[in-house]
């Protein structure tokens, strides 16, 4: 019997130990089987609850973020009143979202318009099981990890286009159609940034990307190729920002022109849901720049032993949330700052610059290495 | 009317390779600034045609003002435009003043000008948080709103409140300045000055702002001119014309002080016109900060409150350009006859020139650049 396994440390630790529990069992239900089973079973419950609790524990952690971040841009508060500085507010704001009436407008598509916020789900949690969050804290060891990445990042559109269309609703639609286009666009750059990771590090493996950045800081993949390097990190930068339809690239959810984008006719949980969404993209996608760029979960070491030292006491995983954070500072930085583009410009930003950069950016990488050789 | 339906004179074609579809913006919507609908004939995301619909907002403000008497008409002014009250309630003063035949004292002449100028400058602050709102940019709309605040603590320690004035009245004003208002005045313009330059750099210069802006909705200036556009939207489109400068009222013609102007007519004109426009009434502000009568009346001594018979036509610069008001006066406390000239007005009837072969989100910028006020359109 063909039992699947997923290999990451975890189920190697499970593995050793669950023959031992087979033990207690009665004797016709031990063997092979039964301890591939059950180191499975309990493998993927492990790995299922960690990602959950990675990806929904952060959101709100994230939104209370945003207000602030958002409120001291703008010379705010934010919220002050729950808690101390507010901090729950956003638990409250939850508590309200999941009371509301769960609404679907005239005309609708139902089926498909409670679809779309599943689906849109779908890809931020796979790709935070792809993503190693320390030495031994990683669910899923993937060989193809980046080209699986570029792949499930997809189904965001699918979820997002289904809800506009499914809204009927012009300005959905209009939201929807505009993302669609945009997120397609941008996959290429996407796709491109990150096969020049996979070029310089010479892997698609996620863990391999990152054990290659480990020793000083001067290994990441940032710094390792001289100026290549961080034009390729802000070129990420800037495609994982159209890729979330986070501002200055929110025209799918434009606002001032369509008063919400996709997601207008959304209430209660399917709206959340969207919303979760869209948090947790940030937080995959930060992990990512971080994971190909920012040398993962390994300490920032300068060279000086001593103060190595000290870096390197700090688990890895405190140093991969601390980077991953200062990233998703970064995102609502330029979120709060810059205007947004007309739908048409974004295009032609992606076709006549984004592309032709990363092109001559994989060109780059490719001379890089031959002469590294 | 409902809502689903389209409105009369408003036909999509039913040719078979026609993609033409019509969507509604408004009355709730974020970006029409207020209670305004406009029915857009769309192709894709390209408009084909913009018919704007108002009267959401309409409160018959000039019928109720011929049951009020002229002094209960003063507030009615304030609910025109409310961003510009205090200019509206100087325009509809002027009318009175000339059928009532009062001078005004030297000193209320300042502070009428003064408080008119810090009128100015705080909807031309509003303007540039909407602008940049409508841009994208949340954060344009705090910081615009940011300074206006004090403009309007400022007005609320001299009037008593801060958006509604209904401060000015025939012959002077209703109550005299506190002391400290030439000090905090001063405070508040050192304050903008270094305020001015961080909002420029914000948005002046920034590159997807002047994507965004520059050779969009083009206005000429045979349509301004034809349409009846006045204020900033006139002199972006390269007519030089200032009622302040052309038809000075007031101590208008006493101050020194230059009436910008720009030639292309495009989104990003007019806001260059508005931003100067702020440092021109800072200049002028400077200038009475220096010539302010310390002593003196503040309102001249006869308080009339009837008109002569005949009729009185005053019009005055606010912010978004000229306000004219119309006075019929029979015998009587009441106006036989009360019209206001409003500036918006014909600024959204020259929408649909500026917005056909844009895009959706050019007509959001238009919108902006055009900086109207629903109930000064509906009144």
């Amino acid at each position: 019997m063909y039992v699947p396994s997923v290999t990451n440390p975890i189920g190697d630790y499970v593995r050793e130990w669950v023959p031992q529990l087979v033990a207690y069992l009665p004797e016709s239900l031990q063997g092979e089987t039964t301890c591939s089973v059950i180191a499975f079973a309990i493998n993927a419950i492990i790995c299922i609850i960690a990602v959950c609790l990675v990806n929904i524990g952060s959101a709100p952690i994230l939104i209370y973020m945003e207000r602030k971040v958002c409120a001291h841009v703008q010379c705010r508060l934010g919220p002050m009143r729950l808690g101390w500085h507010g901090t729950i507010q956003t638990i409250a704001d939850v508590l309200k979202m999941l009371f509301k009436e769960v609404y679907s407008p005239q005309g609708a598509d139902k089926k498909l318009f409670y679809l779309a916020p599943l689906i849109v789900l779908i890809a931020p949690f796979m790709i935070a099981a792809l993503i190693p969050f320390g030495h031994n804290l990683l669910v899923a060891n993937v060989d193809m990890g980046i080209p699986l990445i570029i792949a499930v990042n997809g189904f965001g559109v699918l979820g997002i286009l289904l809800g506009g269309w499914s809204s009927n609703n012009k300005y959905s639609l209009m939201g929807s159609l505009r993302s669609g286009a945009q997120m397609i666009s941008y996959e290429i750059s996407f796709a491109l940034v990150l096969l020049f990771v996979v070029m310089v590090s010479g892997s698609t493996n996620l863990m391999e990307i990152t054990n290659g950045q480990a020793g000083t800081v001067a290994n990441w993949m940032i710094f390792k190729v001289p100026v290549l390097g961080f034009l390729a990190f802000i070129m990420f930068f800037i495609a994982s920002t159209a890729e979330m339809n986070r501002a200055p690239f929110d025209i799918a959810e434009a606002e001032q022109e369509l008063t919400g984008g996709y997601h207008t006719e959304y209430t209660g949980t399917p709206f959340a849901m969207f919303y979760l969404a869209e948090y947790i993209a940030l937080v995959t996608n930060s992990a990512l720049a971080v994971t190909c760029f920012l040398g993962g979960f390994h300490a920032p070491c300068i060279g000086f032993e001593s103060v190595d030292q000290i870096l390197l006491k700090v688990p890895g995983v405190i140093w991969f949330f601390a980077k991953v954070y200062f990233m998703i500072w970064c995102y609502m930085m330029v979120r709060w700052t810059f205007v947004r583009p007309r739908v048409d410009q974004l295009m032609s930003f992606e076709w006549k610059f984004m592309l032709p950069v990363n092109m001559l950016l994989l060109v780059g990488g490719a001379a890089y290495i031959a002469l590294s050789i | 009317m409902s809502m689903t339906q389209l409105p009369p004179g408003f036909k999509i074609t039913r040719e078979t390779d026609s993609e033409e579809f019509f969507i509604n913006m408004g009355p709730q919507h974020p970006s029409t600034h207020g209670a305004l609908r406009l029915a857009l004939r769309m192709d894709g995301e390209t408009i084909v045609e913009v018919v704007p619909h108002f009267g959401y907002i309409h409160r018959g403000l000039e019928k109720q003002g011929e049951s009020m008497t002229y002094l209960q008409y003063i507030p009615m002014t304030d609910r025109q435009d409310y961003l510009t009250a205090i200019q509206n309630n100087l325009g509809v003063v002027l009318a009175y003043e000339k059928g009532m035949n009062i001078g005004v004292p030297e000193k209320a002449e300042y502070i009428r000008v003064m408080l008119s100028e810090l009128g100015r400058i705080a909807s031309h602050l509003v303007f540039f948080g909407c602008f940049g709102g409508d841009l994208g940019g949340q954060t344009c709309l705090l910081f615009g709103f940011k300074e206006r605040e004090m403009v309007h603590d400022i007005l609320e320690e001299v009037t008593g409140s801060r958006l509604t004035t209904n401060f000015f009245r025939p012959g002077g004003s209703r109550f005299d300045v506190p002391e400290n208002f030439i000090p905090r005045v001063k405070a508040f313009l050192d304050h903008l000055e270094g305020a001015m330059k961080d909002y420029e750099r914000f948005l002046s210069k920034n590159v997807i702002a002047l994507e965004r802006s520059v050779g969009i909705g083009i206005l000429s200036k045979e349509d301004a001119i034809a349409f009846g556009c006045s204020g900033p939207v006139l002199r972006a489109s390269g007519v030089d014309f200032d009622v302040r400068r052309a038809n000075p009222y007031s101590i208008y013609d006493q101050l020194d002080f230059e009436v910008p102007i720009a030639h292309n007519g495009d989104c990003h004109d007019r806001y260059n016109v508005r931003i100067a426009e702020i440092h021109e009434s800072m200049k002028i502000l400077r200038q009475c900060i220096e010539k302010f009568p310390k002593e003196g009346p503040y309102r001249s001594k006869e308080k009339p409150v009837k008109l002569n018979p005949g009729r009185y036509y005053s019009e005055i610069e606010t912010a978004k350009g000229l306000y004219g008001t119309y006075v019929v006066a029979a015998s009587g406390d009441k106006p036989y006859r009360i019209h206001t000239r409003g500036p918006s007005f014909p600024h959204i009837g020259v929408l649909n020139k500026m917005c056909q072969g844009g895009k959706i989100s050019d007509l959001v910028v238009v919108m902006a650049t055009l900086d109207p006020v629903i109930p000064e359109i509906d009144r």
